[in-house]
């Protein structure tokens, strides 16, 4: 270990003893961060009804197939979709709302199961038979349809990453106008969760004569269900 | 897994290298169209001009704010890491770097890798180290399993397989992944290279991943990518490597927001790439998937010589988008391959002197006209041209000047000659009297003018001093001098 410390120590002597010029005021980037983005947001504000709109268009440009539903329609719908999708193993979190409520609309065909044992004990049948991954993001991100979702005990993170069709139900509640905005209002800066991470589209890569396809190796298909309750929110304002 | 030895380049044999390039037209070809293709993905991204500089501006203040506070970001960002949970080591060179990751494999008994994309890794030719301990590396980013299927090394920073054509693809494919047919089918190819790297997510026992931006403030690991490997690789094995050039550290995750953006729209012209994966740390109690040990390996290899010199620090403000290289009118016409250098092109003439010394990479930054666009594109206003011309100086400084930040390899293309040339020269032009001399000299005795010139008279005419100077002429029709 002590070979470890001399590298460390030499490292940082270096940087030390090339005695960094007098660094910015922290403070005047974070303004010039803040501002930019507030001039932006400023110069084409966008009601929640008009961010749902970026959101969808964004979601749709990255190849993702978008659904705004109600919220008591979205389990009826999904249902069907995986029906004829031909989905018959999905990982959800059982214990979760959603994942109750898309149990009970799915017809017998379907087969759910949650996360319950760690990765190790079922990895290989995770990736060889589980047919799509259900989760609900924290949050979404209108400029770049991105859905901000935080793994947990009951939906870790291979449930978005491992199957090939990945469910994500976002609230349009919880839509921000963009990157800066969601790092803002829920504090990041304050504390991160092991893992948090941004989704927009569906995996893919250009790597082959630049000629883009999907499903390089996380999910192909990206479903997303964008659950409108900003009725129940805006307290039946019209 | 390399069935042939890599095709290893020095990158003093730059040069022949660049012929070799120029004399190959399906080469020149796919470069100048993947160019052209990622120059205006790029520029579509930014359609509104005031953005872009205001941006620009933010992500250099970003950079060069973090840059001044290197050591302490290091060690904040270290104290972060390990309060969560995470292993901070740190490695002074590609050889300690290596070490360190063969020990971590070691002492998990692990014997199998599996690879995001990592161009750290690249540096230190971790999978070459760790083959030769009877180890496997397999690169899981598509474009460096192609480049790995071949027995060659990236050729560009973003897009590593962006010299092979499908129809290359499609033979590697077919030669060495079982049971795969020979299709240049791009949706079909993808699918094979899927199926053969997905089963070795499930094996491996180690993921080993880059890292884009780190935060110190968080103890956050920010990685961008595409295609979902990179999350695999950090999620699904039990122990998860990353690897990063020390200066990646800023002070707050907030400030790679704008960093990022200016990242994902330089590099490809995406708004926002597919996956955002920022990492705090490894499993926590309860969770049943992620990674139960991280370590993050923080490595100089020569770093640190381009942070000891104020002007030369800004080298290391590169957010590794790849735009000077999609701009360069060399890297364009000659690709990566070329330079020799796990970092090519415009950014990588700045940046492997400090890696390899200039010994061996002195050629490098003489291949640029200095057109500057390099500097233009640049998101984090990062001064290439005038960096590659302060190290064409440092390459012909006398090796034995004392200098305050003497560069590895100092004087490695200094000639006494030309020198002494140099030294008559601004002799001759510092006196007039000795300039009248000179002039005088110079048009009477023209005809001693050499034929051959070096290599101006490659295809130019040679050099001859006109008959009579510009200020006989203007003698002749009696002005002043």
């Amino acid at each position: 270990m002590s070979a470890a410390l001399t590298a460390r120590e030499r490292m940082l002597g270096r940087l030390r003893a090339a005695a960094p010029s007098a660094p910015e005021a922290v403070e005047a980037i974070d303004t010039a961060i803040d501002s930019h983005y507030q001039a932006r947001r400023a110069a084409a504000p966008q009601s929640p009804r008009q961010q749902l709109d970026a959101m969808q268009v964004a979601l749709r440009a990255s190849h993702a197939q978008v659904d705004c539903v109600g919220v008591d329609a979205w389990p009826a719908l999904l249902a069907q979709r995986l029906g004829e999708h031909g989905v018959r193993r999905l990982l959800l979190d059982a214990g979760s709302a959603e994942g109750q409520a898309l149990r009970a609309a799915l017809p017998a065909g379907v087969e759910t199961l949650s996360f319950e044992r760690p990765l190790a004990q079922w990895k290989g049948e995770l990736f060889d038979t589980v047919d799509a991954g259900f989760t609900v993001a924290r949050s979404g991100i209108a400029a770049t349809g991105t859905l901000v979702i935080a793994p947990d005990a009951a939906t870790p993170r291979t449930v978005s990453l491992a199957p090939p069709l990945h469910i994500c139900l976002v609230y349009t509640s919880t839509l921000h106008a963009d990157l800066h905005a969601a790092a803002r209002a829920e504090r990041w800066m304050d504390g991160m969760p092991a893992n948090l991470v941004l989704v927009s589209g569906p995996s893919k890569t250009s790597d082959i004569q630049q000629t883009l396809a999907y499903g390089a190796h996380g999910p192909r298909w990206l479903w997303v269900l964008i659950i409108d309750d900003l009725s129940s929110h805006e307290g039946g304002q019209p | 897994m390399n069935a042939k030895p890599l095709q290893f380049v020095k990158p003093a044999d730059f040069h022949a290298r660049a012929r070799a390039a120029l004399d190959d037209p399906k080469l020149r070809q796919s470069f100048r169209g993947a160019m052209d293709f990622l120059q205006d993905k790029r520029s579509a991204q930014f359609p509104d001009g005031d953005e872009l500089e205001r941006l620009r501006d933010i992500g250099e203040a970003v950079r060069r704010h973090a840059l001044a506070r290197l050591p302490d970001l290091l060690v904040q960002l270290e104290d972060k890491l390990t309060a969560a949970g995470v292993q901070v080591h740190w490695a002074e060179d590609g050889e300690q770097a290596n070490a360190i990751i063969h020990a971590i494999a070691q002492r998990n008994q692990a014997t199998r890798f599996i690879k995001g994309k990592s161009m750290a890794s690249e540096e230190i030719e971790l999978n070459h180290y760790l083959e030769a301990r009877g180890m496997t590396c397999l690169e899981s980013d598509m474009g460096e399993y192609i480049v790995q299927l071949a027995g060659e090394k990236p050729s560009h920073i973003v897009m590593p397989a962006i010299h092979k054509t499908k129809a290359d693809i499609a033979g590697l494919f077919a030669e060495h992944i079982p049971d795969a047919p020979y299709t240049e089918d791009v949706d079909s190819l993808i699918q094979t290279g899927r199926r053969a790297l997905r089963q070795a997510f499930v094996d491996a026992d180690i993921g080993l991943s880059g890292v884009n931006f780190a935060a110190a403030d968080t103890g956050t690991l920010w990685l961008v990518e595409n295609e979902g490997n990179g999350r695999l690789t950090t999620s699904v094995p039990e122990v998860h490597i990353a690897i990063m050039g020390m200066e990646k550290v800023v002070a707050k995750l907030e400030h790679i927001v704008p960093l990022a953006s200016l990242l994902t729209r330089s590099a490809t012209g995406q708004a926002i790439t597919t996956y955002f994966n920022l990492i705090s740390g490894p499993r926590r109690a309860g969770e049943k998937d992620g990674p139960r040990e991280v370590h993050l390996v923080l490595l100089d290899n020569g770093r640190s010589q381009a942070y000891a010199d104020e002007q030369l620090r800004a080298t290391l403000q590169c957010i590794r988008c790849g735009a000077c290289m999609n701009h360069c009118p060399v890297y364009t016409r000659i690709g990566g391959h070329a330079y020799g250098t796990t970092y090519p092109g415009p950014i990588g003439k700045i940046i492997s002197p400090h890696l390899l010394g200039l010994d061996a990479t002195a050629d490098l930054a003489t291949a640029s006209s200095l057109c500057g666009a390099c500097g233009e594109v640049c998101p984090v206003r990062i001064p290439i041209p005038q960096l590659l011309v302060r190290l064409r100086t440092e390459a012909n400084r006398n090796p034995h000047e004392e200098v305050t930040h003497p560069l590895r390899g100092q004087g490695a293309r200094f000639s006494r000659g030309e020198s002494l040339i140099w030294r008559f020269w601004s002799g001759a032009f510092a006196r007039p009297a000795s300039y009248r001399l000179f002039r005088w000299a110079a048009t009477r005795l023209r005809l001693l003018t050499p034929r051959a010139q070096l290599g101006w008279t490659q295809h130019r005419k040679p050099l001859k001093p006109a008959p009579r100077s510009l200020a006989d002429l203007l003698n002749a029709r009696g002005q002043e001098e």
